[in-house]
């Protein structure tokens, strides 16, 4: 099955993921070239994933998982190469006896296309200039995202997926996916997410773009041998992490204290004197020695393009296609990616007779509660993969 | 028994069961109002090759339906079904529930908004025990199908078979079929059904509809 690729490890018998490392895969050697959504062509390109879990014989326990905005291939486990060091972002919800079990699975993730952190994007060498793209990169929509991630699977010589599951952004690339590539996908899991992004969003993220454009260090994408928009890429992480927090989250987490005194400072200079302030000036610090701002300014257009109904008469129309089983789920306290937009969603499915399962899940931490509160999702997603499965395993044998 | 759940544990139900499964054709789409844990969903499903949706305001319901592979929509009967597009299904089962949400009239006429049919199981309470009770205790009266005290009973609403009808009428939905059960039996045109019924099953259609 996967002949060019070492295989994933396997689990030890504590249970516990061993460290994985990230592959690269080249993909759109030319002549076959991925073809944009806007036309333009690209390839080769580079795919940097990680898979977790063994891949079985009938080949039906494969889930691929699509990270979020700033996410990368590193969803579970550790690299091991420091001693300080972090597993992957969804490492509490990937691993063996998880709500994704990799004793059962066979788990890919995948840096997105257009991202910083591995795979062909923004920040690459354009193979015709010899330069880094830069601006030149092609105008890049979620469909262009998941073009890259189908033809992955089918390098690493899987023909379906059991399921693709992913939370926001990634969501988005979830529906895409089912509705683009029907046969390549059996369950659908879709959280804190939307068919389509809201005028809020879009106006959270015209925000961070202009806090990237007004930086004197952008240089109209041009920005690589110096230091880059430095500031205007962690201003548009500090309003963006605002937007993944609820009211209820950041009141009980930072409240009005003060950073390092009981009492103001009565100072003009002094800009982290809140807790919150300290935390949003750090969070925006830590992301731009991670992040590219183009591909920041790429992947956040994306999301504003992205409309599942784009092309089709309704929403429920552009449904009309898709085989695989849905299961959404939504946050009560998520205003970024609000509950109404995922029953939109599941109003359409229904619409059209598609196997859906939803649920609004309560948890105060916002947007972000998809990351952290893994309990529910588990007791959700674990029986859909396994139902699914078997569902797959009835037909086949019919 | 907590007093926010939907579904009585009821000794009649593998009887309302199977009366509403006879009712339901082949293939078709239903939609089960109040679902519990998708037992009724699971049948519907493996014996009648439907394609069943279930609602349920609980999550422990819904991971239930889900452990059984079956499709299920959390939502709150009370808030009316406001997410369910119109005419998406051939039938919507609502049993032993209406009795329990807080606008029955309105729920009633969401029911056929989404479905072309609606099964109907509710508790009579024009049952002469329950006459009986009230007359000669004169307190709020306990029976089988009315088994809670009155402060933790789910139920908050009481009709008699002729209450029911009446409202049928009112919201011009037409009775294609009534059966009283009686001593757990589905009975056909028994005398003094009002008096002798726990409970009765109905098949419900718009008004307006077509004979099918």
């Amino acid at each position: 099955m996967i002949s060019d690729e070492q295989e994933g490890p396997a689990a030890p018998p504590n249970g516990v993921l061993g460290n994985v490392q990230t592959k690269y895969a080249t993909l759109f050697e030319p002549p076959h070239e991925l073809t944009f959504q806007v036309g333009a062509k690209l390839g080769p390109t580079t795919v940097a994933y990680e898979t977790y879990g063994t891949l079985n014989e009938r080949c039906d326990n494969a889930v691929f998982i699509c990270h979020a905005l700033t996410g990368d291939a590193h969803a579970a486990a550790f690299h091991g190469a420091e001693d300080d060091e972090k597993p992957g972002w969804w490492d509490g919800f990937i691993g063996p006896g998880k709500g994704i079990d990799t004793n059962r699975y066979f788990v890919i993730c995948a840096n997105v296309l257009g991202g910083c952190q591995g795979t062909t994007g923004p920040g690459s060498i354009n193979p015709a200039t010899g330069e880094r793209f830069g601006l030149e990169f092609p105008f890049l929509t979620v469909s262009d995202i998941v073009s890259a991630h189908s033809e992955l699977v089918t390098h690493l010589g899987i023909r379906q997926l059991l399921a693709v599951i992913g939370g926001s952004l990634g969501g988005m690339q979830v529906l895409d996916w089912a509705v683009r590539f029907p046969d390549q996908v059996r369950g659908a899991v879709v959280l804190a997410s939307a068919p389509k992004l809201a005028a809020q969003g879009i106006a959270f993220n015209a925000v961070g773009r202009r806090a990237i454009y007004a930086d004197a260090e952008f240089a109209n994408g041009k920005y690589y041998d110096g230091e880059g928009p430095r500031y205007g890429l962690s201003l548009a992480r500090m309003i963006a992490h605002i937007t993944y927090l609820s009211e209820d989250s950041i009141e009980l987490k930072f409240g009005r204290r003060l950073q390092d005194s009981d009492r103001f400072a009565f100072d003009m200079q002094k800009e982290t004197e809140f807790q919150i302030e300290s935390y949003l000036h750090y969070q925006g610090k830590r992301f731009v020695q991670r992040f590219d701002a183009n591909s920041y300014l790429y992947l956040t257009r994306a999301m504003d393009y992205f409309d599942l109904s784009e092309g089709y008469d309704s929403l429920a129309d552009a449904l009309k296609s898709v085989t695989a089983r849905f299961l959404v789920a939504s946050y009560d306290t998520d205003w970024l990616f609000p509950t109404a937009q995922s029953k939109e969603l599941v109003s359409a499915l229904l619409q059209v007779g598609k196997h859906v399962s939803y649920t609004e899940l309560p948890c105060p931490f916002g947007h972000d509660s998809f990351l952290i509160d893994l309990g529910p999702l588990t007791e959700m997603v674990a029986p859909f993969l396994e139902q699914t499965q078997l569902a797959g395993r009835t037909s086949a044998d019919e | 028994m907590s007093s926010t759940r939907y579904q009585l544990p009821d000794p009649t139900v593998p009887l309302t069961d199977d009366l509403i499964m006879r009712h339901i054709d082949d293939n078709s789409r239903v939609i089960d109002l109040g679902c519990g844990d998708g037992r009724l969903m699971q049948r519907l499903s493996d014996e009648r090759a439907c394609n069943v949706v279930g609602i349920d305001v609980e999550q422990h319901n819904v991971t239930a339906v889900i452990r059984r592979g079956l499709s299920v929509v959390a939502a709150d009967l009370n808030k009316g079904l406001a997410d369910i597009p119109s005419d998406t299904f051939d039938f919507a089962v609502l049993s032993q529930t209406l009795q329990q949400v807080q606008r029955p009239k309105e729920l009633l006429t969401e029911m056929l908004r989404v479905a072309n049919r609606g099964l109907v199981v509710v508790p009579n309470f024009g049952h002469w025990r329950v006459r009986y009770e009230v007359l000669r205790r004169g307190r709020t009266p306990i029976t089988q199908t009315l088994p809670y005290e009155w402060h933790e009973s789910p139920n908050l609403h009481f009709m008699s078979m002729h209450d029911f009808r009446d409202l049928m009428q009112s919201i011009g939905l037409r009775i294609v079929k009534e059966r009283p059960i009686i001593n757990g039996r589905a009975v056909d045109r028994p005398w003094a059904a009002n008096l002798r019924a726990d409970s009765a099953f109905y098949l419900l259609e718009r008004s307006s509809a077509p004979t099918r």
